[in-house]
């Protein structure tokens, strides 16, 4: 479980905040550390054709930080990790090294967090595979274990992308 | 001689002892479609002692008929942890509709 010892930083940022990669990095660094991987999720501005004009987030921000707290203990009963630092802008994703990628995974698959894409003609609430597929498993939505296989693909495709960003995971492994 | 009668809230004389409450109230909270559906991001739920969230959610969706749409692929949440339809709720439980999610 959690251990208030682990070196994690956990932060949901509001929309008109930028995130400050550097705060991420040094946060993990550490003399210590043998390297440091960073996944930064960006935002696209097309989708299946529509012109996306908006992307609106929300989140259940105390569970969704407890939701992440646990993921950050999965990968560390997995990877021998030293520090871990996530943020997630809710303004408006996936692929480093392999606990990056599956923390991204647990994190598409666990946490409450939402995205609407507002078109000139529409708008919807996007959702997840990774939930969808998580949830024919296992009802409960649980943080799983580090799976021993391979990772699964994400990504649906190449799309033109935005270079505002909205998820940086940063952590250094030791 | 003054009689002591000890009376509960609804007014009804109960012998010492009977300390159990016949209802709870729990919070609940709607996001991202859930809320599109019922038209509001939280609502107050009473239901009898010893209901379970399956039985809150039934009673959810008798008053907000809309969430009929969500039922099949929503999951609960009961005070921040995801929760099974056969969770106890109790006083104060904060319990939420969780949509199919979209972050990362």
């Amino acid at each position: 479980m959690h251990n208030d010892q682990d070196k994690n930083l956990i932060e949901i940022l509001d929309g008109n905040v930028l995130v400050d990669i550097a705060k991420y990095t040094n946060y993990v660094s550490d003399p210590q550390a043998g390297a440091i991987t960073t996944f930064s999720g960006t935002t696209r501005d097309t989708f299946d054709g529509k012109t996306v004009v908006e992307l609106r987030y929300e989140a259940y921000v105390p569970m969704a930080v407890r939701q992440i707290q646990a993921i950050c203990s999965s990968a560390r009963a997995t990877w021998k990790i030293h520090a871990i630092s996530v943020a997630h802008r809710l303004v408006h994703h996936a692929d480093a090294l392999d606990a990056c990628k599956f923390m991204i995974d647990e994190l598409k698959a666990t946490v409450p967090i939402w995205k609407k894409e507002v078109y000139s003609n529409g708008e919807v609430w996007k959702e997840n595979p990774e939930f969808m597929e998580r949830r024919s498993m296992e009802p409960a939505g649980k943080a799983v274990d580090a799976p021993n296989v391979a990772c699964r693909r994400i990504c649906c495709g190449a799309k033109s992308k935005v270079s505002d960003e909205s998820t940086a995971c940063e952590m250094n492994l030791e | 001689m003054a009689a002591v009668e000890l009376k509960t809230g609804n007014g009804d004389a109960k012998p010492v002892g009977n300390a159990t409450t016949s209802s709870v109230n729990v919070r609940v909270l709607f996001f991202a479609r859930a809320r599109d559906l019922t038209g509001t991001a939280d609502t107050l739920l009473e239901v009898t002692s010893g209901s379970t969230a399956g039985d809150c959610l039934k009673e959810l969706i008798a008053r907000f008929p809309a969430l009929e749409e969500i039922r099949e692929c929503m999951v609960l949440a009961l005070n921040e942890e995801y929760t099974s339809d056969s969770a106890v709720v109790k006083e104060n439980d904060e319990l939420a509709i969780i949509p199919p999610i979209s972050g990362g």
